[in-house]
């Protein structure tokens, strides 16, 4: 496997576009899970209290932002009222055939989520070594938040989880 | 359908496949490239790498069409319904409409037939969709939680459950042993289908699928047409009968229109439970419950004068509104997405004392290191599941005689199992078949298993959570014997679950 120097992705922007890159060329240190918050019932909503691990990471209100845009899109997305309404009793009359041409709105809200989530990862925790993997990857249990460590500097001892097979190799 | 692929093929091979994809990965997994690009698989191709994630499915679930169609394992209630429609619909359309068209309206046919279209593609859509399944956690959140809860110790909620205050009333979440989640309010694990099931309703064997938060308004309007139409084809084969031995006798109408007899029956036995189910179901879902809260009766006033359901919005039509026209979640599962080389695979089975014989703690030092885990997982399959496949015979742990322990564990079953009263009303005979044939299943393949469920969290003592188990029945299950003897009465067409199923009590 490639050992490259963490330090040197922060240097070359370029590499942000492959995040994939970040997970295979720094090592995985922890993963930091943010579980649901149901106090509301059962609509989708994550905790917004901050973890520990991630102190020295990054800023408190940045993370708080990312949890609450992201509680907000679900909001939205499972939000009941006239639209919603409108899409079920539509959907109902053309015995659910309509969705063959579009897409639900839970649909589209998620495409609006992952398209944050990357940018997200793209300009504020990459940076940080940290990556945010969208909930809908996790069955929308968790957020799970990667932390990454310079290789050099790690004294992690746990080898990479699901990312790679390449600690065999 | 010629396609008919079981989630799991035999269970070393999976394991072993996934194995080498994720250690050293020689052959890399082709190609998630383009989906159509592949031929159809052939029925003997069980060797091959799984391509798509609902081959390596972890539930009791069939799937059909590649994976746009998925139902539980028994699908032979769900034919009978089809069978029991079809058909009387069929008699009603080639023998009672051409007389009901000319005589009295074409508009009859016409409307029967939109509402047999309507009934068959609710049903198509309760039966083949997602039902609202849980995907299980990955090993990194399981072993997260396990350190959670072990650090939580001896304190009140125990471990492995968790209350949270919901619209100002306290809901207990309890841990799932085979999923590894804490399950969220309102769903439920189906043991027939061995899955964690959002707002889980029934698993309901007439549709062949368990009734969820994704498809429980499919079931809702398909028991509703299906009243509809029962009570249509019997009223105007009535209205037939009657019209036609008024001018030609009733011994001839008979004669000539012999179907008319068996419809009636059908109609007039379907009718009852039909239409209570929908009547059932209708106060269900003004009142923001789902069956299995109702049967147990988490949210009556009994229960103590605080007692109320949270989740209701406190009006009739809001409620029906959200169950019938709320959005639509989409499946979590992605059980046609390709499987790649990083994707997290599902947490090793572990009942639940294995997991301390597995020293958690170190594993959650190490981040649970996934290639530890599934080493060891190699290990112990090897070790518990080569005997089964040269079908030496392997120990059971000792149960009580026979008949005795089919009842018990089943009797066990009753009150806590959210799928026995599957369909209410007249299933009644039928549930007690399927109840049977379904603890027969469970108690020699995955009573283990099976008994983590039942233990809920108040009864366990605190400070030993995986320790002496209070249920008298299940004494003897509570270490896995490393081997496992199989009842030789067991049917040829269960050994591949119960290779899986000992696989499973044998993986730690």
């Amino acid at each position: 496997m490639d050992i490259r120097c963490f330090t040197v992705l922060i240097f070359c922007p370029t590499q942000f576009h492959n995040l994939q890159e970040l997970r295979h060329s720094a090592s995985l240190a922890n993963k930091v899970f943010i579980q649901r918050d149901y106090s509301e019932g059962t609509t989708c909503r994550f905790q917004t209290k901050f973890p520990s691990e991630l102190e020295s990471r990054i800023e408190l209100t940045l993370f708080e932002e990312t949890v609450k845009t992201l509680n907000n899109f679900y909001a939205e997305a499972e939000k009941i009222g006239g639209q919603s309404y409108l899409e079920g009793c539509l959907a109902c009359a053309t015995a659910y055939l309509i969705f063959l041409c579009m897409e639900t709105r839970y649909e589209k809200v998620l495409k609006k989520i992952a398209k944050y989530i990357q940018e997200q990862n793209e300009k504020i925790y990459a940076p940080r070594g940290l990556l945010i993997t969208d909930p809908i990857e996790r069955g929308m249990r968790v957020i799970e938040i990667s932390i990454y460590e310079d290789r050099g500097s790690s004294g992690s001892s746990s080898g990479s989880s699901s990312v790679s097979g390449s600690t065999a190799r | 359908m010629s396609q008919i692929q079981h989630a799991v093929p035999d269970g070393p091979i999976r394991y072993t496949q996934i194995c080498t994809r994720s250690t050293s990965c020689s052959s890399p997994p082709t190609s998630s490239s383009a989906a159509g690009t592949e031929p159809p698989s052939c029925p003997g191709h069980r060797g091959r790498t799984p391509r798509r994630k609902w081959q390596v499915f972890p539930g009791r679930n069939r799937f059909y069409c590649d994976g746009r169609v998925m139902m539980a394992r028994q699908t032979g209630v769900f034919y009978l319904t089809l069978v029991l429609i079809l058909l009387t619909s069929g008699l009603f359309f080639a023998f009672d409409c051409p007389y009901l068209a000319s005589n009295l309206s074409p508009a009859i046919p016409a409307v029967g037939a939109v509402l047999f279209v309507f009934v068959m593609g609710m049903l198509f859509r309760a039966s083949f969709s997602d039902p609202g399944v849980l995907p299980r956690a990955t090993p990194d959140e399981a072993a997260d939680l396990e350190r959670q809860i072990d650090s939580t110790s001896c304190s009140k909620p125990p471990p492995r459950s968790r209350e949270v205050l919901i619209n100002g009333q306290t809901v207990k979440l309890k841990y799932c042993f085979t999923c590894k989640i804490f399950r969220p309010p309102r769903a439920s694990h189906c043991s027939l289908c061995d899955n964690c099931v959002e707002r889980f309703d029934h698993h309901c064997p007439w549709v062949g699928n368990c009734v969820g938060r994704r498809n429980y308004r499919f079931f809702y309007l398909f028991i509703l047409s299906l009243s509809f139409l029962t009570i249509f084809i019997f009223s105007f084969v009535i209205t037939h009968v009657v019209l036609r031995s008024n001018r030609t006798g009733f011994l001839t109408t008979l004669k000539d229109s012999p179907a008319s007899i068996l419809e009636v029956v059908v109609c007039f036995f379907s009718v009852w439970s039909i239409v209570g189910l929908s009547g059932f179901h209708t106060y269900l879902i003004s009142s923001n419950q789902t069956t299995n809260e109702d049967i147990k009766g988490t949210w009556s006033r009994k229960e103590g004068k605080d007692n109320y359901n949270p989740y209701s919005y406190g009006n009739v039509l809001t409620n029906c509104c959200a169950a019938l026209c709320g959005p639509l979640p989409p499946s979590l599962i992605d059980r046609r997405g390709p499987i790649q080389a990083d994707t997290p695979q599902t947490a090793p089975q572990s009942n639940g004392t294995g997991g301390s014989s597995y020293a958690p703690t170190q594993l959650h030092s190490h981040m649970c290191d996934q290639d530890q885990c599934i080493q060891s997982t190699k290990f112990v399959l090897q070790a518990a599941a080569t005997p089964l496949l040269h079908s030496d015979p392997v120990v059971l742990p000792p149960l009580p005689a026979k008949p005795a322990s089919l009842g018990g564990p089943c009797a066990y079953l009753g009150p806590a199992q959210p799928t026995l009263p599957s369909c209410a009303g007249d299933v009644l005979t039928l549930r007690d078949v399927a109840v049977d044939s379904h603890c027969h299943h469970h108690l020699h393949l995955h009573h283990l298993h099976h008994h983590q469920h039942f233990v809920s969290p108040e009864e366990t003592p605190c400070g030993t959570p995986q320790g002496a188990l209070p249920c008298p029945a299940h004494m003897h299950l509570q270490h896995p014997a490393p081997q496992v003897r199989y009842d030789p009465v067991t049917q040829d067409s269960l050994h591949e679950d119960s290779v899986r199923g000992l696989v499973k009590l044998s993986s730690v």
